[in-house]
């Protein structure tokens, strides 16, 4: 590691509950990881170095969601020490896979998963980092993507907004020359309703979006799925792809919540005979 | 000299067409199929064009199809447009660097601009390529542009079989190539008929095998060229009065069901061979010692190019629709003297959910021009704005 610069902002890397696939897009850096440790003083990150310096730190980037009440009040505490809060990724932002609990019986997973679930403290959601403190820049991705993680520093660093784009994942597509997944190949893909960032990963390889980048802005995912039934995507299964990685940000939450409640046979649910 | 007329080519004279457009230093692109679609791509052969592939379209639906025979050219637009390279998804317009004196070098070097030789134009990207160049190509050209547009070379191809979304003959774009082209393909069942319209295009003619076409083949593509247009247009569009019917009617009830269905995907806007929006952005390094500009394709129905000092003008998909149609069929008229829109139909095809501009607009023209004949008023305005 570089010596301590001590103009340099103070960088917090903190986790909650996650997979720790944002911390390592993070080391993933590796030809800007120099030069980044030359613009910040890495002071607090755990999966990287187990040396700690004290806060309060310039900027807390934080991976994961809250799923339980220890979280719940440590999430207080590094909002405290941080000037800047940035959230990284899909659990951080919206709740993540795991929020998929949200919807299902919490005790019944403890009793089915573990052998002792007495001994599993877990509130009955994963929620995002936003639901319990402000945070000041979030970004989405099921892994987010290390080029936006030095973009949005640069900008705290320099002082400038960051180019971090909101618009959907067509744009970037239609910016490649991708050929459109959904409409020459029938794929449903959520790249219309989803927030661009990751360079059209999936349909660059020929797949629909899985939107692990959530929703983008004005996002209709209502009108979009209305256009995946009519052509013969069932409706349980609509209600899983919006709940994969982002279920619980809205619209989609409201949109796979009506669908759900929509479901009368076993032919919408997706379930075979 | 430019020789006026029609020439008869052999079609094993298009590999030795395209390679003499190489040996002369161009880039060829031309129709290929990748990933399910014919797009544009360079090619280096005759062998690459999609020969006996047509395609299906309609709202939303894009599908490759055999033909039965083996045409060269038996396929209309695909997704891509001559705009990705007069104006490409995005360009390094200059960069700055600190000099260590306070102060900053800048390089303004343009980008090397590439020449271009395009194959199987169709007339309506040839309308589009003329439509912007009144915004990139005028009193204050961009230079990249301006370089491709000056050295490209055009081998277009009339559409004797539009396809499903087309409507070019009501945009009077089309189907067949009036202007804009060096060399013009009609092909017929065993040959090309082939017409010239620049000095160059002359001059590359000289360089492959061709004979003067007879009176039989001429009177053959004019009466391919307007069955075509009479008959084969997937779509149709009335442009009667059409700019002054969509500005008095901006409540008009269709633009919130439009505004019901529209993802605000952009993806319109981005194939649309005319639309020219672009977002100026800037990138710096973490030293904060060196600074890009670049330029990218922006689009209307993105929330954040809707910002003005203040807030977004356009919160809704329903105003972001709206702009985008009225600013393509009605104000461009006002801001270049021409509609923006060319009847490509590439815009009905790609929208993920088969939004079609044909019947959004007739939707409102229809209803404004019977209520007129009703009543005697083309304005509706009784629809509150939401």
């Amino acid at each position: 590691m570089a010596a301590a610069n001590k103009k340099n902002p103070k960088l917090a890397v903190y986790k909650f509950s996650s997979c720790d696939g944002c911390q390592l897009s993070l080391l993933d850096l590796e030809d800007e990881l120099l030069d980044l440790l030359g613009a910040v003083n890495i002071s607090y990150f755990l999966e990287a170095r187990r040396h700690v310096e004290p806060g309060p730190y310039d900027i807390g980037l934080v991976e994961g969601s809250i799923s339980t009440q220890d979280e719940a009040e440590r999430i207080v505490e590094v909002r405290r020490e941080c000037r800047h809060l940035i959230t990284i990724g899909a659990c951080a932002t919206s709740g993540g896979i795991q929020a998929l609990k949200n919807w299902a019986d919490v005790e019944q997973f403890k009793r089915t998963v573990y052998a002792h679930p007495e001994f599993i403290e877990t509130l009955d959601t994963a929620s995002p980092i936003a639901a319990h403190v402000l945070v000041d820049f979030e970004l989405r991705g099921c892994p987010v993507n290390k080029y936006q993680i030095v973009e949005v520093l640069t900008a705290l660093i320099v002082g400038r907004r960051p180019q971090i784009p909101t618009y959907s994942v067509c744009v970037e597509c239609k910016r490649a020359g991708y050929v459109c997944v959904l409409v020459s190949g029938g794929l449903p893909c959520l790249g219309p309703v989803t927030q661009a960032g990751c360079g059209a990963l999936c349909p660059a390889y020929g797949r629909g979006c899985y939107s692990c980048f959530g929703p983008c802005d004005s996002a209709n995912p209502r009108a979009l799925c209305g256009h995946f039934e009519q052509h013969g995507t069932r409706r349980g299964d609509l209600v899983r792809m919006l709940r994969s990685f982002n279920g619980y940000l809205e619209p989609f939450k409201q949109t796979g919540d009506e669908y759900e409640s929509s479901l009368n046979t076993k032919q919408d649910l997706g379930v075979r005979d | 000299m430019r020789r006026d007329g029609m020439f008869a080519v052999a079609k094993d004279q298009l590999d030795p067409l395209i390679c003499e457009l190489a040996h002369d230093g161009y880039t060829v692109i031309g129709p290929t199929i990748r990933d399910g679609a014919i797009t544009y791509d360079e090619i280096t052969s005759a062998a690459m064009l999609p020969r006996g592939w047509t395609q299906e379209t309609d709202g939303g639906h894009y599908r490759l199809k055999r033909r039965t025979d083996d045409a060269c050219f038996g396929f209309v637009v695909g997704p891509h447009s001559l705009k990705r390279y007069l104006f490409p998804s995005r360009l390094k317009l200059f960069s700055v660097t600190r000099d260590g004196q306070g102060g900053f070098s800048p390089d303004v070097e343009p980008p090397p601009a590439p020449k271009y030789a395009f194959v199987g134009v169709r007339s309506c990207d040839l309308a589009a390529v003329a439509v912007q160049d009144m915004v990139f190509n005028s009193e204050m050209p961009d230079p990249y542009y301006r370089q491709v547009r000056e050295q490209m070379f055009v081998v277009a191809v009339n559409c004797a079989e539009p396809g499903g979304t087309c409507f070019c003959s009501s945009m009077d774009t089309g189907p067949r190539c009036s202007a804009g082209y060096d060399l013009a393909i009609t092909e017929l069942s065993t040959s090309f008929a082939m017409e010239v319209g620049s000095e160059r295009g002359q001059a590359m003619l000289e360089r492959v095998r061709h004979e003067e076409a007879d009176a039989n083949a001429r009177h053959l593509v004019d009466l391919m060229m307007s069955t075509a247009a009479k008959h084969n247009m997937g779509r149709s569009l009335d442009t009667a009065d059409l700019p002054e019917i969509l500005m008095s009617n901006l409540e008009h009830r269709q633009w919130d069901q439009a505004g019901n269905r529209c993802l605000a995907c952009a993806n319109c806007t981005l194939v649309c061979p005319t639309c020219f929006c672009n977002n100026i952005y800037d990138r710096t390094d973490l030293s904060g010692d060196h600074a890009d500009r670049y330029r990218n394709w922006g689009s209307c129905f993105a929330l954040e190019f809707t910002y003005h000092t203040g807030g977004y003008i356009r919160s809704s998909r329903r105003a972001r629709y709206r702009q985008w149609l009225t600013h393509k069929l009605a104000s461009w008229h006002g801001q270049f003297g021409t509609s923006g829109c060319v009847g490509c139909g590439r815009c009905i095809t790609w929208c993920p959910v088969g939004i079609d501009i044909t019947v959004e607009a007739t939707a409102i023209a229809d209803d404004v021009r019977e209520s007129l004949k009703r009543h005697g008023s083309g304005t509706k305005t009784e629809e509150a704005d939401v």
